[in-house]
């Protein structure tokens, strides 16, 4: 059985805010909640299936769903899986409706990294001691920007790729960003000065890492009748797929990531290849995970990710594929450091034919939104969404 | 007395250790600056972390066996913005698989991908003796 065409998102909100310090993180869900259900043209009372992740409050849909009173509710998921939780959750409602297991899906997300002052990547978070892996890597202090700082040479070691290249994925989040009056970082940036910026964890930059964001989204989903009733354009879920990618027993490769298995099956089930998408979501926590993922998502061959996102390959209107036209991680949003809403959120704008004209893609009928979750050295997950204009 | 007296008080007192009773050999033998691995009996590879179940066949058939201590430098990073810095490791032991660790006794700006390295043990925070390495 397949999902393909039997749910849709009806509902998409980014919630405006980089920096909330006077709301708490149910009110930011119950926002972004409300802003979806508006966008759709629907209301709390008709949402039958709710679904969150790690960054609600007390770990579990439970209390988000009492506050929001989704008093009707027939289906619930708290999948955690960091970032990508959100995309995951796109094929978890699209399941639920083909088996008319609920009707209408509510997704959330929000979180205040910003205002609490997380040094996210840059400082470690000892893992609970119970973990199985904590014990083996705790004392090492891992930092996130420590794992992709050492992702980013092994794809230089092993395929040559190089700063100049990585820094083209900075250059393609900030061209978008200048359109977009919500992003952090709306100022145009340069190669050199992604190359200059101050040293992270070597060889990763500041200008290779994303924002830190209070902030949220949410999406609803429903069966296609409904949403030819709405009064929105219809976007169509095609394709879906996810994965954990475990570290395997110890004879990992940091260059390859879930999306090989997520991207060829989400493609498998649209009944298209990377050639026909139109517009890309990826998750950008990092510029090397762009390239990394591009490579996976089946868009060149392993290796040819630099070469692919060189010279503005990114940038819409100027490169072969259009991506992240809201500035992405990198300059718009990051919010409590998960990526993988705001990617589902401008791939629907892109198909409605609402992002910013100066960075809309002509006709787009196929896009795509992809990214990883947790991270990709210790174990993460991946997710992959493929989405169709009616 | 009992076998816990006798213990080194290192990973005694370890939150880490005392969750996981069954690696109890390997923090023994760290102690005494030892890197051990599990080895499948069934499928003759050995893993990491270890575990009590074989990750790469599924075989509960796994036991303890002595490493060389020696392996290659797979990818490193030194943390910049920590005081005081550290550099951030995966080395790759001659027997096979990846662990992550931190390279000591080194300046990074000297460290090449692929060159040797050798295990110092050195006590994590909590007591556990943890395999860290040196360039050879």
């Amino acid at each position: 059985m397949t999902i393909k065409d039997r749910a849709c998102i009806v509902g998409a909100y980014e919630h405006p805010t980089r920096l909330a310090p006077d709301k708490s993180v149910a009110q930011l869900h119950a926002e972004c909640a409300a802003g979806a259900l508006h966008d759709a043209g629907l209301s709390l009372s008709d949402v039958d299936g709710y679904f969150c992740a790690g960054d609600a409050p007390g770990g579990s849909p439970m209390y988000l769903a009492d506050y929001l009173n989704l008093h009707k509710l027939r289906w619930y998921d708290g999948t955690e899986s960091g970032g990508c939780s959100y995309l995951a959750h796109i094929e978890h409602a699209a399941t639920a409706i083909a088996m008319g297991r609920c009707s209408v899906a509510l997704i959330t997300l929000a979180g205040k990294p910003r205002s609490s002052g997380q040094a996210t990547g840059t400082a470690f978070r000892p893992p609970p001691v119970d973990r199985p892996e904590a014990i083996w890597e705790s004392a090492f202090r891992w930092t996130i920007g420590g794992i992709y700082g050492m992702m980013m040479q092994r794809h230089m070691h092993q395929y040559g790729t190089t700063l100049e290249q990585l820094a083209w994925v900075k250059v393609a989040a900030a061209e978008h960003a200048r359109h977009n009056p919500h992003a952090m970082l709306r100022k145009p940036v340069t190669i050199d000065e992604v190359m200059n910026s101050p040293m992270v964890s070597d060889p990763l930059r500041r200008h290779d890492c994303c924002v830190i964001s209070d902030g949220g989204g949410a999406l609803v989903l429903t069966r296609p009748e409904i949403a030819r009733s709405l009064k929105r354009p219809v976007v169509k879920v095609i394709g879906c797929g996810q994965t954990l990618n475990t570290t395997t027993g110890g004879y990992i490769d940091l260059t390859r990531t879930g999306a090989e298995r997520s991207g060829p099956a989400a493609f498998a089930e649209a009944g298209i290849t990377p050639a026909d998408i139109d517009y890309a979501s990826i998750y950008d926590n990092f510029t090397i995970m762009v390239i990394n993922q591009i490579e996976d998502l089946g868009f060149c061959a392993k290796g040819e990710g630099g070469r692919f996102v060189a010279d503005g390959g990114l940038i819409s209107g100027v490169g072969k594929l259009p991506w992240n036209t809201d500035g992405g991680g990198l300059c718009n949003n990051h919010p409590m450091n998960r990526g993988g809403i705001t990617k589902a959120i401008e791939a629907v704008r892109q198909l409605r034919g609402e992002a910013h004209p100066a960075v809309q893609v002509k006709d787009c009928r196929l896009a795509l939104a992809a990214g990883p979750g947790l991270v990709l050295g210790p174990g993460h997950a991946h997710a992959t969404v493929i989405l169709e204009r009616e | 007395m009992t076998d816990t007296t006798a213990a080194p008080s290192g990973f005694a007192q370890d939150p880490f250790a005392a969750a996981f009773p069954e690696t109890r050999e390997f923090w023994e033998a760290a102690a005494q600056g030892r890197l051990m691995l599990r080895l499948c009996e069934d499928c003759g590879r050995t893993h990491w972390y270890p575990r009590a179940m074989c990750p790469l066949c599924g075989s509960a058939r796994v036991r303890w066996t002595q490493a060389s201590g020696r392996g290659t430098l797979y990818a490193f990073s030194p943390a910049r913005r920590a005081e005081p810095q550290y550099t951030l490791a995966y080395v790759t032991l001659e027997e096979g698989p990846t662990l992550m660790t931190n390279i000591i006794d080194a300046a990074p700006e000297a460290l090449r991908l692929g060159q040797p390295v050798v295990v110092r043990f050195q006590a994590a925070p909590e007591g556990r003796m943890m395999p860290f390495f040196a360039p050879a």
